[in-house]
């Protein structure tokens, strides 16, 4: 779906990405996580030939972008660094005119077309206000049901979640599942680790405008080889299985053994009440601060700038 | 995509406000004279304004004198700047080249409703100020100008003093029209040109009236004779010469030209620079 090699955009000194090799496979929900100010945007705005690549080369849906990338966007749907809208029109007439421009949907079924992709983002039931009065869940509801408007292919969505409630989030977030389950590969593009975490199976972590990471999001988060346990015998515990114990805390023990069935039987038979046991995962949030650096929104003092 | 700008230019309420604005300075400036009957000296105050209390069908020649030195460019220059930079600004480009709409699309569908909006702009005027001219003023046919001819169908008088007839003044109206549109088309290049390059709307819009004020200047500007001929603002008033008989072509030929080049090149590089720009807005 999308494929780039070595993609690089410089701006004068500035290398803001550098060498970027993506691989987004059809039926992806892949998450594009880094910190702020990593270069996520810019590769967003490189997909969509919004921003023309130092060098390195960029295929969408089979065909270089951004020479042919004309005939790729009609299938793609974009929300780009927050919806944008005429302020001074109602979300309908803002669809309209989005819908009309370039090639544009037909007209005979705009209305109902856009009655139907308000209802999936719930705002069906919106008034004529103009969308200056809309707050910013509606806006960001609004730029996605733009984003829908013409049922794409490749959904590539630049932090859609910003300024949604833990409902809306949620909301969004079902839709983009049932989105994908009918056929639409989602690109999704975040410095949050949970949004990335709970809608994702296949993630690339970027830092400093580099792909640092790419793969499955279960790989990802591989078994450590340790167990959790929780109980309220600890000292008994901690006899039973002496020697294994890498951590003990009160009522809650870090076991260096992954097998959580075994272990169970062994810590009952000993009589050790149990209330909790599983196998440690690695956490996303681990995978990403072990591989990226401090988001470039934090600026230290480099040795020997300081005298 | 040109129906798509023509509604935005139609929906937005600035449009119209700007459109009154323009249309209501002549009125206000049409009753002040007729109340007090005190127009300006021949030669003093906007061109022509002078002759308009013998006939009004010659206001709409005096009122595009009055908009055209201030009004008529900020107006076409503000709407102008705004086109690309307006989107850029709102956050709306990058959407519309996303859908898509080729650059150069969006471009051409820009500089359509621009040069709609400055036609209507220069035509609103003038039917306006015809009506104002005739229910203020009248149409008298009869002009009592010196060595003038005074004969039923002669309606006003040109500047040389002869008298016209009602279609002529229309025709030299028309004229009048077509020229001062095509200066402010010169003015819209600037403007749009400098819109593909900022975000600013605003800036936009001041850069293409910085470029105005600089070459008033340098009109005016003995030691600056040698450039004088290639100002944007040095024919502008050519359009006066419509209303002299014979009509004197030599200005309004050469005003022609040089906004036709003016237009052509700011264009052009506005298209260049629009085409392979990095859309970061």
């Amino acid at each position: 779906m999308i494929v780039t090699r070595g993609l690089t955009k410089r701006y004068g000194h500035l290398l803001v990405v550098d060498q970027i090799d993506l691989d987004v496979r059809e039926g992806d929900r892949y998450g594009f996580l880094g910190p702020n100010g990593s270069g996520k945007t810019t590769v967003v705005r490189m997909l969509l030939g919004l921003v023309y690549a130092t060098s390195g080369e960029i295929t969408v849906l089979g065909q270089p972008v951004p020479k042919r990338v004309g005939e790729v966007l009609p299938s793609i749907g974009s929300l780009v660094e927050g919806p944008s809208a005429y302020g001074h029109l109602s979300g309908r007439a803002n669809l309209a005119l989005i819908d009309a421009a370039g090639k544009s949907g037909s007209r005979r079924t705009r209305r109902s077309r856009i009655a139907a992709t308000l209802d999936r983002v719930g705002l069906g039931g919106i008034d004529n206000r103009p969308v200056k009065r809309y707050s910013l869940g509606m806006r960001q509801r609004l730029g996605l049901a733009a984003a829908l408007l013409r049922t794409p292919k490749l959904l590539i969505l630049d932090e859609p979640t910003n300024g949604l409630d833990p409902q809306g989030i949620r909301e969004i977030r079902d839709l983009l599942i049932e989105l994908n389950a009918a056929g639409t590969t989602v690109f999704l593009s975040s410095h949050q680790l949970s949004e990335v975490e709970q809608l994702c199976t296949r993630v690339g972590i970027v830092d400093q405008g580099r792909l640092v990471r790419q793969d499955d999001l279960e790989t990802l988060r591989a078994l450590t080889g340790r167990s959790i346990v929780r109980t309220p015998d600890t000292d008994r515990a901690r006899e039973v299985l002496d020697g294994q114990i890498e951590l003990a805390q009160a009522g809650r023990l870090v076991v260096a053994d992954p097998d959580t069935a075994a272990l169970n039987s062994r810590l009952v038979g000993h009589g050790v009440r149990v209330t909790e046991i599983a196998a440690e995962r690695r956490s996303l949030e681990d995978v990403v601060l072990s591989v990226t650096g401090s988001g470039s929104d934090r600026v230290d003092v480099v040795d020997g700038d300081q005298r | 995509m040109i129906r798509v700008e023509l509604v935005k230019l139609v929906r937005r309420p600035r449009s119209w406000v700007s459109l009154v604005l323009l249309c209501g300075l002549p009125v206000l400036v049409a009753v002040f004279v007729a109340v007090t009957h005190l127009a300006p000296p021949p030669g003093q105050g906007p061109a022509l304004l002078s002759a308009v209390l013998s006939s009004g069908s010659l206001y709409p020649a005096a009122a595009l004198a009055i908009v055209l030195p201030i009004f008529l460019p900020v107006a076409v220059a503000v709407v102008a700047g705004d086109s690309i930079a307006g989107e850029a600004g709102s956050g709306t480009l990058r959407y519309l080249l996303a859908r898509p709409v080729g650059r150069t699309r969006l471009l051409g569908a820009k500089l359509i409703a621009l040069i709609v909006y400055t036609l209507s702009a220069v035509i609103l005027v003038a039917v306006t100020a015809y009506l104002t001219g005739i229910a203020l003023f009248g149409a008298q046919p009869v002009a009592a100008t010196p060595g003038g001819l005074t004969t039923s169908n002669i309606a006003a008088t040109s500047l040389s003093g002869s008298g016209l007839s009602p279609a002529a003044i229309a025709l030299r109206t028309i004229g009048a029209v077509a020229f001062i549109a095509v200066s402010m088309l010169g003015v819209g290049a600037i403007a749009l040109f400098l819109s593909t390059i900022t975000d600013s709307a605003l800036g936009a819009a001041l850069g293409a009236l910085a470029a105005l004020i600089t070459s008033e200047v340098l009109v005016t500007l003995n030691a600056a004779s040698a450039v004088d001929p290639y100002l944007p603002t040095r024919y502008w008033l050519a359009w006066i010469d419509f209303f002299r008989d014979p009509i004197v072509w030599r200005n309004i030929e050469r005003g022609f030209a040089v906004q036709g080049v003016y237009v052509v090149v700011f264009l052009a590089a506005s298209w260049a620079h629009f085409a392979t720009k990095d859309i970061t807005s």
